[in-house]
């Protein structure tokens, strides 16, 4: 089921009297998520993500815009009637229910035609619980369960009812390190053999970009980006998602343009031909750092850390916005650790220019710039 | 070392241990010791011999039957209709946004109000007098019914009273501990069940009830308890020679057999009081053996 968000908003009257300006969680949100694809919503805390979320399920009303479950406009219809299945962050299973009761619960709410005889519905319940493979544990009480069991008894209740979109809130977070890793590879596994379009809310962009079809990258209300993961990655449109995705995060320089050359403090590190003077921020990938004798860019080397596969050398810039610069490079390339400095020269794909004062993208070279045509045809293309 | 942090933990437990032997472990051996003293004398301080006949005594008073009849009518009928209206009020504060806090405040007034000032505001609203008929019968009189005298009047009328004020009495407390308790409910588990489409009763049926079903066990619990010790309630009503009113409560029975003015019998008393506490504790075990069986996550 395609999924369309035309000109979505939500506003919240504020309970603050000092600042009586409505809060505004989603701002003018257009989207159209294309049929069977897995989404990820992705931003900080408070950026407006699970609000969208409850606006598609129906718990929330938008203030404007409309929401179209393919053909259908479902803006007015309430939740019951929309056909979505939801899974919550704490997963909500109803304590005093065993697995088998708490996954039926939808099934007994049909009315009418739609009402399913006692065999039929423990005979759905099974194979949802098989789909999720908890269908061994159908007669334990969700305290008797681990977080990822019940994780997959929420996802199964979701999914009995056949829903034509699938949402899950933060559907990771109460989960520690190992079983979010296996998690997310099931739910991704799901999602494709069931072939629902799934929307998922997440602040780690570490789980949005590994099983995502596309991410939206959201901050205060405002779609950001919307793309395939690597190419929002690889192609960032503002400081803001450059800093947001990534592990190492990005490392952030302040420098200028000047005479056709873009500067890190004095240090000349690309060419910038035909752009006008001003002043930059400079994000630089942690693998988009050449160590390099030659190299124009000279940090101060603070440490380096030796991980096996690759190498990740500290240093320290006095331009760079945090204390340290990281920059992963393959092990292969031996660095003197007892140097005082390190010099590198700048992959020109992995660093990206952004406008000082209003944080936008600014290509710098011509080359970048069909790449990221390239790109956006890419995420045209699969949109359509 | 284990030995030391012993001695430590007695001492500890000291002084809470001396009140409550002085105040409860020795009142409650005295009076069981009581209860099988024959013939008990307060001035002398001697007794005929040991045996049943207080108990056998007491359980053929009249007196003392119609007081086990008028609790157990209470509590029959107070507890399971003070529960019920205090949920469904409950249900009804937890569902407004507006005046909330004002509702709560004006359901939650009985509770800091004196028994003895709300039992003469009864008394006034429910008594018929040669100067005044009472505002409830000026009431029912204006629907075309005749007067009933409350206080002094059928044994219908003073107990249904009786239950009136109690459950009034008790609802306070049990609203708070019920909104509070609807309040701590987790709305996801209301969303979720949005999702799903499923009807408002059978929200209240399968997700709200089992939810606040320990409160609402813990409520009937002590409610039950409360009503079987009613006593002040009674006389601030109906005053304090109960027996001849016939509304006298087990409580008001051991209170007339030690201090009224048919009382100076310890003994009758000491046995009356455990078998309040039999009932009681009887009740209680079978109530929880209920609720262990019913709610189990």
């Amino acid at each position: 089921m395609k999924v369309v968000l035309d000109h979505l908003t939500k506003r919240f009257p504020s309970r603050n009297k000092k600042q009586p300006e409505d809060v505004i969680a989603v701002n003018d949100f257009c989207f159209e998520i294309p049929d069977g694809k897995l989404i990820g919503l992705l931003g900080p805390s408070g950026c407006g993500k699970s609000t969208t979320l409850n606006l598609i399920s129906g718990l929330e009303a938008p203030t404007s815009g409309k929401i179209w479950f393919g053909d259908d406009d479902v803006t007015d219809l309430p939740p019951e009637n929309r056909g979505v299945g939801l899974v919550f962050q704490n997963y909500a299973l109803y304590p005093h229910m065993t697995v088998r009761q708490n996954i039926m619960f939808p099934l007994e709410n049909f009315k009418g035609a739609a009402k399913l005889s006692k065999p039929e519905m423990e005979k759905r319940a099974l194979e949802a619980a098989k789909l999720v493979q908890i269908d061994g544990l159908m007669d334990r009480k969700p305290g008797e369960m681990s977080g990822g069991q019940q994780q997959r008894v929420a996802i199964a209740r979701a999914l009995v009812k056949m829903p034509r979109v699938l949402l899950l809130d933060e559907p990771l977070s109460n989960l520690d390190a190992r079983l979010r890793l296996q998690t997310r590879e099931e739910i991704r596994r799901i999602q494709q053999e069931t072939g629902i379009t799934t929307i998922f809310v997440t602040h780690d962009q570490e789980e949005a970009m590994s099983i995502t079809d596309m991410i939206v990258v959201m901050e205060a209300g405002v779609v950001q980006q919307i793309g395939h993961p690597q190419d929002v990655y690889d192609d960032p449109v503002n400081l803001f998602v450059a800093k947001f995705l990534g592990t190492p995060a990005i490392n952030v320089f302040t420098g200028k343009i000047e005479g056709g050359k873009l500067f890190i403090g004095d240090d000349a590190v690309l060419p910038a031909e035909g752009q006008p003077d001003r002043e930059v921020f400079v994000g630089v990938r942690p693998e988009g750092f050449i160590p390099d004798e030659n190299g124009p860019l000279c940090c101060a080397l603070r440490g380096v850390e030796v991980m096996g596969r690759d190498t990740s050398i500290i240093a320290s810039d006095p331009s760079c916005q945090s204390d340290t610069v990281r920059a992963i490079i393959s092990s292969e390339i031996r660095i003197d650790r007892n140097a005082p400095e390190v010099r590198f020269s700048l992959k020109p794909y992995k660093t990206h220019v952004f406008d000082a004062a209003s944080g936008e993208r600014i290509y710098i070279s011509e080359d970048e710039i069909r790449r990221s045509l390239d790109a956006q045809a890419a995420a045209e293309g699969e949109e359509a | 070392m284990l030995e030391k942090n012993n001695r430590k933990a007695w001492l500890y437990l000291l002084p809470a241990m001396l009140f409550l032997g002085a105040f409860m472990v020795y009142p409650l051996v005295d009076v069981f010791i009581y209860s099988f003293e024959e013939g008990y004398n307060f001035a002398s301080q001697s007794y005929f011999g040991t045996g049943l006949y207080n108990y056998g005594y007491v359980l053929r008073d009249p007196y003392f039957m119609q007081a086990v009849k008028n609790t157990f009518i209470l509590v029959i009928i107070t507890v399971p209709l003070s529960t019920g209206i205090a949920l469904l009020i409950s249900l009804g504060l937890n569902s407004i946004k507006r005046l909330k806090e004002l509702y709560q405040t004006v359901f939650f007034l009985p509770y800091v109000t004196n028994t003895l000032a709300v039992g003469l505001v009864f008394m006034i609203l429910f008594k018929k007098t040669a100067y005044s008929d009472g505002l409830i019968n000026l009431l029912i009189t204006a629907f075309g019914g005749s007067a009933v005298d409350f206080i002094d009047g059928p044994y219908w009328a003073k107990m249904f009273v009786m239950c009136f004020y109690t459950v009034w009495v008790v609802m306070p407390f049990k609203i708070l501990i019920l909104t509070s308790a609807l309040a701590s409910v987790n709305q996801d588990y209301y969303n979720a069940a949005r999702v799903d489409g499923t009807p408002p009763l059978r929200i209240f049926t399968k997700i709200t009830l089992p939810m606040i079903a320990p409160m609402i066990f813990y409520l009937v619990i002590t409610g039950f308890i409360g009503a079987f010790k009613a006593y002040s309630d009674v006389v601030a009503i109906f005053g304090t020679d109960l027996n001849a009113a016939g509304m006298n409560t087990i409580v008001g029975y051991v209170y007339d057999m030690l201090y009224g003015n048919s009382g100076g019998y310890p003994s009758f008393a000491s046995a009356a009081a455990l078998i309040l506490f039999a009932i009681v504790l009887t009740i209680t075990c079978v109530n929880l053996l209920a609720s262990s069986n019913s709610d189990n996550f």
